[in-house]
């Protein structure tokens, strides 16, 4: 897994749809395999090819226009199933960074643990986006992780975003929950020996 | 200091809880399935490390399934494969599973509970959204994520932050052919789709506490459709008399130091809620959504909403999923030819839904224009509605009774409803092609799939009763 992220500067690829959930980011029928690898081929299956497994002109990623390495979507991006499926789909197609008005919650997590940054912005900010990628393109965002900022870089317009100090840390890091959870064994240990009703 | 169930719950589960980190939580239960699970035991396998606390997880293969010949091997290489990688991993890590032809098997979150397995005052996990069915005991219970199941496998333990709580408040009483499934479609159309996001929801009231314990599981099953992290419904008298005697539940001395705790868990008087929200049980009448997410619901005899009526910003996703639907801003929907009636999934394919929808068409036939499936939700439910007659009542109607499984829910199997195709289904989710590319879902309660399986249309539940 390519771990880490700091800083980014990347054109952005815009899909100004409210509530994605992940049947579309996914649908089911891909899920069946058995390794983390090769979901960026469906990810929005069904919005980007046809029933004949043709892309679709109107589709964004079909947009030879539209690249790079920035998702930016409409309100409540993620909603849905807590497959992490759709995390991986979207770090496989080359995503780094989903940037939108409000995300679901599993789907946050699944995107941190995957080592995508997903960036809460204002809907003010996130039609300044939309727009600014309609005008151009080309528009570039700067995104970063360190200082907490996004950036139109034509427009020189940018606003802070959240993040809880934990995650950015494995960002940076490149570490994860579960190195951080196995060195608790001791007290997890103690928890359970200490537990009434252990079940 | 007032506390919340959530609270109560939460501060008994504590492992360790630094400033800067989020809690380690100790998880007391967690079940598996096969679409989620590979990729976290090959995260073991990688690191080298065994599953800590292997009983304290339970297997069952549920989403890939077929629902006819399970004896048979499954034709679909793909789910096969996912399906024997679950009975490999489960051996190889000494975890206990309930897999195809075993008399458990089921979808994962009607086994738990009808097993025993599931109590008050639990941490519940399952890489799968709707593992809030759970809370239905009074207990914690969320979906996670694969790298979360990797982390409960390897330490028994998830990382979370305290959510912020909500208590919704049903009063008064239920009208005639109104179920649980329409209190809680009426709540999300109230709220949307992610009006409970960050927050976990306890259910309150007159109108839930009479409600029966597999009821209670529809509301907290629908949860996740408002966004929230999860939901729970404090164990009382109904939730005690569930579980006595079941598989799994503490027996003896066990069961009566067990029943003190749970009897300690509820929220305390004026304990502080971060939102409250009131709703008023006689309001609500039969449901059905019309769009493509839970929250694009209606009462049966109402207009879906006009263009004028819906702020102009969220105009282009209303368009988009009403085209979806081939459906008409301003249009109703009663009296609209279905396709397909598909009762099942882990929102009501238990025993009492079945014995709802049996109860409505005994002595009826279905519509020639519909395809009825009914799916019940484990092996124990399709043995119970055998061992009532249940299905000569279904074949009576022309309904095919299946086998256990997700099935149309999510149409992973065989299972899909046709493109183009409309489909009322009892299940959670109406997104576009969740069950078959362009299969357009009507989500409603067992009794309105019913009527519509009998008249072939969208039909007001209340004039055929
Ligand atoms: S029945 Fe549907 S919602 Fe329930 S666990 Fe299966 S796929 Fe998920």
């Amino acid at each position: 897994m390519k771990k880490n992220f700091q800083h980014l500067i990347s054109t952005a690829v815009p899909l100004p749809i409210e509530n994605i959930d992940t049947d579309q980011i996914i649908p089911a029928r891909f899920l069946k395999a058995t390794t983390r690898e090769g979901f960026g081929e469906n990810l929005f299956r069904d919005w980007r090819y046809d029933a004949d497994n043709q892309p679709k002109a109107d589709f964004v990623l079909n947009d030879s226009r539209y690249k790079g390495e920035i998702l930016v979507a409409g309100k409540n991006f993620g909603c849905g199933s807590s497959r992490e499926h759709a995390a991986w789909a979207i770090a496989d197609y080359g995503f780094k960074v989903v940037v939108s008005s409000f995300f679901a919650d599993i789907f946050k997590n699944n995107a941190l643990n995957n080592f995508i940054l997903p960036i809460q912005v204002s809907d003010d900010f996130l039609q300044q986006v939309f727009s600014a990628i309609e005008a151009d393109a080309n528009a570039q965002l700067e995104v970063d992780l360190e200082a907490q900022f996004i950036k139109i870089v034509a427009t020189g317009a940018q606003e802070n975003f959240d993040i809880n100090p934990y995650k950015k840390a494995c960002l940076i890091n490149g570490y994860d929950d579960i190195d951080y959870l196995l060195s608790l064994r001791q007290e997890i240990e103690k928890y359970e020996a200490g537990r009434e009703f252990n079940f | 200091m007032k506390r919340t169930l959530v609270d109560k719950i939460w501060d008994s589960h504590v492992v360790v809880s630094k400033s800067g980190f989020p809690d380690a939580l100790y998880i007391n239960t967690h079940f598996i399935h096969e679409v989620t699970s590979p990729q976290a035991f090959d995260g073991l396998r990688k690191r080298g490390i065994p599953v800590f606390r292997p009983r304290k997880t339970r297997a069952t293969a549920d989403h890939n399934v077929p629902t006819i010949d399970q004896h048979l091997p499954i034709k679909e290489a793909l789910s096969r494969h996912q399906v024997e990688m679950l009975t490999k991993n489960t051996a190889e890590f000494g975890v206990e599973l309930y897999g195809l032809g075993h008399p458990y098997q089921g979808i994962v979150h009607v086994i738990g509970p009808e097993l025993g397995i599931t109590l008050p005052g639990m941490t519940i996990v399952c890489g799968d959204s709707h593992t809030s069915t759970h809370g239905a005991f009074g207990a914690m219970a969320f979906g996670i994520g694969t790298s979360e199941v990797e982390q409960v496998l390897a330490t028994q333990c998830i990382l979370q932050y305290r959510p912020k709580r909500m208590k919704i408040e049903i009063n008064g009483q239920l009208k005639k052919g109104v179920v649980s499934k329409d209190i809680i479609l009426y709540i999300i159309s109230k709220i949307s789709a992610s009006g409970a996001t960050g927050y976990f929801v306890e259910y309150c009231g007159e109108a839930i506490r009479s409600l029966s314990m597999e009821a209670r599981m529809t509301i907290c099953n629908m949860s996740i459709e408002m966004g929230a992290r999860g939901g729970l419904i404090a164990p009382d008298e109904t939730t005690f008399a569930y579980i006595k005697g079941r598989e799994f539940a503490p027996k003896g001395a066990d069961w009566e130091k067990a029943l003190a705790y749970w009897k300690t868990l509820y929220s305390d008087a004026d304990a502080q809620f971060d939102k409250t929200l009131r709703f008023d049980a006689a309001d609500i009448e039969p449901m059905i959504t019309y769009g493509t997410n839970p929250g694009m619901g209606m009462g049966i005899t109402q207009h879906i909403p006009a263009l004028e009526q819906v702020e102009d910003k969220e105009r282009p996703s209303f368009k988009k999923s009403l085209d979806y639907m081939a459906l008409e801003p301003g249009s109703a929907l009663l009296g609209r030819p279905v396709d397909y009636v598909f009762i099942g999934s882990c929102t009501n394919s238990r025993i009492e839904d079945l014995r709802m929808v049996a109860d409505f068409v005994k002595g009826k036939r279905k519509a020639d224009n519909v395809v009825v499936w009914i799916v019940p939700g484990s092996k124990q439910v399709e043995a119970q509605a055998k061992k009532e007659g249940i299905d000569k009542v279904f074949e009576a109607a022309g309904f095919q009774l299946r086998e256990p499984g997700c099935s149309a829910c999510l149409g992973m199997n065989e299972d899909k409803v046709p493109a183009g195709m409309y489909c009322i289904s009892t299940s959670n989710r109406n997104f576009e092609g969740r069950q078959g590319p362009n299969a357009r879902t009507f989500l409603a309660s067992p009794l309105t799939a019913a009527a519509a399986a009998i008249t072939g249309k969208v039909a007001d539940v209340r004039e055929l009763v």
